[in-house]
């Protein structure tokens, strides 16, 4: 599976109050700013919880981390909960080598993500 | 240990991908700012920035800054004393021991410390290059929540000393290009006063010719129009214009009354008048002009085709391409100003004498292209109306000149035709 083309839109959907952004196969400067600009972009719509699927990710360089912590940090910055789904390989091995596991949510893949966060959602009303 | 070797790994991939973004990258902003992307993902930094230092007017200008919302300073005053000391040290400042060494606040001012401190930042790196102070990167944040180890301040070493050579070789580039650019305007401006001391020259050279008033001028611009009909380059056809304006520099040494006179000269007269080319030739050739070929379209605008021209009566291609343009233009405005001796034709005659002296006097190509040119105009296709302005008002009838026009394109692109037919 080669690298998405330059230039290419970032895939995202987005139900209620959360948003999924899907990581290609390569998490290096081009595609991490294209992902991070979806990220800031669905936290200024006003998502409360993003999902990063990074299911068909195979690897990631040291811009993609700094940007990924970029987006832990806007993530952050407003409240809003974020999952990693489906990391493994090379790139699950580096978010856990540097930390950036301890500030995210980890999920096995899209579902259980929404699942997670669906019950924190439900969970939160509940409180309420 | 395998988790050491592994940032070990990831660190040495992460060298790699700094030297590929600092020798790629055009843009130095950009190159900064994904260098410093580089620092943060090698070591799984929350947050950074990179500060440029200019010695004039001593100051950090913080290009790149990532994790600090928009808290990041654009500027702080920095001066040449404190820039010395950080490159005397070259090591790593460690600002969560201020309260411990109290050195630390001197080193980088009292408000840059508190502004970085605040900024959570806990690692300031001097970017050094041949003992001088090129800017500094500022750390801070593990993703881990530990502070740095050896093995992590060694890699910042090594980066910030990649990233300080990629800033000043940034710099060197841009010098280059301030240079070339003043040396570009330096051209320019010469190349004006050039034009200008040409254009002066020109209306001396017609000053002597009390009827000729402002022919050089016009050669010049008659020329300039058919070299760009022709599709020559800028420089050609600022070359040719030249040569236009230049054509009859040689008239300055031959007598006033000889090129005054006010009837038709005699043989001998005719002779003297006819030395103004290869004199033309002699004044310009010492003369280092941008185009080389200047002094021979002065020598050669009086060539013909046929080979009955003068000074040298070359025939054909052996007359340089610019000459035959000039020599066009010349007797165009010849034939369309008034002289002592003669009123100007009206336009069919002239239109009659470029169809039965082309192949003759004049190259069959370029009275083409300048008719091509004068169409235009008449159709409109110019903005700018440079022939019929410069034959003044009323003297071209678009309804009457545009079949001539094109009945005489057509017929000299036919007999070139036949010609290269022959040939």
């Amino acid at each position: 599976m080669g690298e998405a083309p330059a230039g290419s839109p970032v895939r995202s959907e987005r139900t209620g109050d959360v948003a999924v952004v899907y990581a290609g196969d390569y998490l290096n400067k081009l595609s991490g700013e294209r992902i991070e600009r979806v990220c800031r972009e669905r936290l200024r719509e006003g998502c409360r919880a993003l999902v990063v699927d990074f299911n068909e990710t195979s690897m990631v360089n040291s811009i993609g981390v700094s940007i990924l912590l970029g987006v832990i940090d806007a993530a952050e910055r407003t409240s809003a909960r974020l999952v990693f789904a489906g990391a493994s390989g090379q790139a699950a091995q580096l978010f856990q080598l540097l930390g950036l596991t301890r500030h995210v949510t980890l999920a096995p893949d899209k579902q259980t993500a929404l699942k997670l966060l669906s019950e924190f959602t439900d969970a939160g009303a509940a409180n309420h | 240990m395998a988790e050491q070797t592994d940032k070990l790994i990831h660190a040495f991939s992460a060298l790699a991908d700094l030297g590929a973004e600092i020798a790629e990258s055009r843009d130095f902003e950009e190159m900064v700012r994904s260098t410093l992307h580089v620092v943060l993902g090698a070591l799984g930094l929350r947050r950074g920035l990179v500060a440029e230092y200019e010695r004039e007017p001593a100051l950090l200008r913080f290009v790149a800054a990532w994790g600090m919302g928009d808290d990041a300073p654009n500027m702080a005053t920095f001066d040449a004393g404190r820039a010395e000391l950080l490159c005397v040290g070259s090591g790593l400042l460690n600002l969560s021991e201020t309260q411990t060494r109290p050195a630390l606040p001197q080193q980088l001012g009292t408000e840059l410390t508190a502004t970085l401190v605040s900024l959570r930042v806990s690692l300031v790196a001097p970017l050094v290059v041949h003992g001088e102070l090129v800017g500094l990167i500022a750390l801070g944040g593990k993703a881990t929540d530990e502070a740095f180890t050896a093995e992590d301040r060694d890699v910042i070493r090594t980066m910030a000393h990649h990233i300080g050579v990629g800033i000043h070789n940034h710099r060197l580039l841009r010098e280059v290009e301030r240079r070339a650019d003043e040396n570009r305007q330096l051209y320019n401006n010469l190349r004006g006063i050039y034009r200008d001391t040409v254009r002066a020259f020109a209306a001396a050279i017609d000053c002597k010719d009390k009827y000729t008033q402002g022919h050089s001028e016009r050669v010049g611009k008659y020329a300039e129009i058919i070299a760009r009909e022709l599709g020559w380059s800028e420089e050609q056809i600022e070359g040719v214009a030249v040569g236009g304006y230049l054509h009859d520099v040689g008239k300055l040494v031959v007598e006033r009354d000889i090129i005054n006179a006010p009837y038709r000269i005699d043989a001998k007269q005719s002779s003297e008048l006819n030395r103004h080319p290869a004199a033309g030739y002699e004044i310009l050739a010492p003369i280092r002009h941008p185009d080389a070929d200047i002094p021979l379209m002065a020598k050669y605008h009086h060539e013909r085709i046929d080979g009955r021209g003068y000074p040298e009566g070359l025939m054909g291609d052996e007359i340089p391409p610019a000459a035959k343009v000039v020599a066009l233009a010349d007797s165009f405005d010849a034939m369309t100003t008034d002289r002592t001796y003669r009123r100007r034709k009206e336009f069919p005659d002239v239109i009659e004498d470029l169809r039965s002296n082309t192949g003759r006097q004049f190259a069959s190509d370029v009275v083409i292209a300048f008719c091509r040119a004068l169409l235009k105009e008449v159709d409109g296709t110019p903005r700018e109306r440079r022939i019929t302005r410069l034959l003044g008002k009323g003297y071209i009838e678009p309804e009457l000149v545009r079949p001539l026009l094109v009945e005489l394109i057509e017929e000299l692109e036919a007999r070139a035709h036949a010609t290269a037919g022959n040939g």
